[in-house]
């Protein structure tokens, strides 16, 4: 298990117990290390864990921008230009055609840190696709 | 161009084209030499400035002799003249002359020096500067290229895993509807435990005059009771 791989089994327990959440996570194969964490009841939404000098990213996919209706493209838009500091912790981004909720941690950033990150961020792609599902086919 | 434009034009195009221009590994590496020579640079900077901060300390200190030797010759100058030695004078005019080229060139000397000094320190505070950027830019870089590979795997692994085959307003209603039946269950099972769980049989034994609550209420009658039949007995203020 790499040092990233035992940070993220720590902060899966802490997610379990002072958030609740049961957190199963896999690294995915490929060039960099990655990690999928799913939480239990929001298994659609899973979220993955990156790091890259001295960040860790954090990312959940939303939607595709297939998905957008192409009417309501523009307000979708600047909804999300208005939400993105309102919104605790997370921020929107685009990456490769997906619309996605990020946060960044430091590289330095503690288990209890990744676990408040896990949450939020988890908590924050609901709520964001709850917020615009109106915009969506 | 910086690597911030490069990324903007970048990801205008298509990511392909941001594979060739940013997430390239020997892109990186040229910016990475780049750093390093401009820190070799650096270093060699601020060593010529301590040398050069040394010399014109140095003339100085020579600038302040020589403008002593000048002033105890010209005092010798007075005393030979005063004697009447006035072929000596004539000598120690000499002399005063020869310490006056050199002081003019110790003078020029130092304000060169000076110059140079304030130079040195300009290039210094540049090339540090430049150095601040290039590394901003290389952890740019390299954090594109990292998000870039790994947004490869997820999407690869997404392709497989069918996890995100699913629209997000499908995905938003099953997790809804998993919200929802769970808060269900969570009523059902409250209702259950009360018709036919352990509460239900709680009251059942109740009622059946069994169990720790059984009788209470004819317990807490019996002892109103007792307390009615002996009001006399408590003390009275007459």
């Amino acid at each position: 298990m790499t040092e990233f791989q035992s940070r993220m089994e720590t902060a899966a327990r802490i997610a379990e117990a002072v958030y609740g959440l049961t957190v199963e996570w896999q690294p995915i194969p490929g060039e960099v290390e990655v990690v999928q964490a799913t939480l239990a009841g929001r298994e659609e939404l899973p979220i993955y864990l990156t790091h890259s000098g001295e960040q860790i990213i954090c990312i959940c996919y939303l939607w595709h921008d297939k998905e957008v209706l192409a009417e309501r493209r523009v307000a979708l838009l600047e909804a999300l230009l208005d939400l993105n500091i309102p919104m605790p912790l997370s921020s929107f981004a685009r990456v490769e055609g997906w619309f996605v909720v990020y946060g960044a941690l430091s590289r330095q950033s503690r288990a209890e840190e990744l676990a408040q990150e896990l949450a939020t961020l988890s908590e924050n792609a609901v709520d964001a696709l709850d917020a615009f599902a109106e915009y969506l086919k | 161009m910086s690597i911030f434009n490069k990324i903007v034009t970048a990801v205008r195009g298509s990511v392909r084209e941001l594979g060739e221009a940013v997430v390239d590994a020997n892109g990186t590496r040229i910016y990475e030499q780049e750093i390093t020579d401009a820190r070799h640079a650096l270093t060699q900077a601020r060593q010529d400035l301590t040398m050069v901060m040394a010399k014109e300390m140095q003339a100085g200190r020579e600038i302040e002799r020589l403008a002593a030797e000048m002033g105890r010759f010209e005092n010798h100058a007075v005393a030979a003249m005063d004697k009447g030695e006035d072929a000596l004078a004539l000598e120690v005019a000499d002399r005063i002359v020869a310490l006056e080229t050199e002081l003019a060139a110790q003078q020029q000397a130092r304000t060169e020096f000076a110059a140079s000094i304030a130079r040195l320190k300009e290039l210094i505070k540049q090339a540090e500067a430049k150095v601040r950027e290039h590394e901003r830019e290389l952890v740019m870089a390299r954090t594109t290229e990292s998000v870039h590979r790994a947004t490869q795997s997820i999407s690869h692994s997404m392709g497989s895993g069918g996890s995100k085959l699913l629209s997000a307003r499908e995905s938003l209603e099953r997790i809804k509807q998993r919200q929802q039946d769970l808060a269900d269950r969570m009523t059902a099972a409250a209702e259950l435990d009360n018709e036919i769980g352990g509460q239900a049989l709680e009251r059942k034994l109740e009622a059946a005059g069994i169990g720790e609550n059984a009788g209470r209420r004819d317990a807490v009658l019996a002892r109103i009771a007792a307390r009615r039949a002996a009001p006399a007995d408590a003390p009275s203020d007459a």
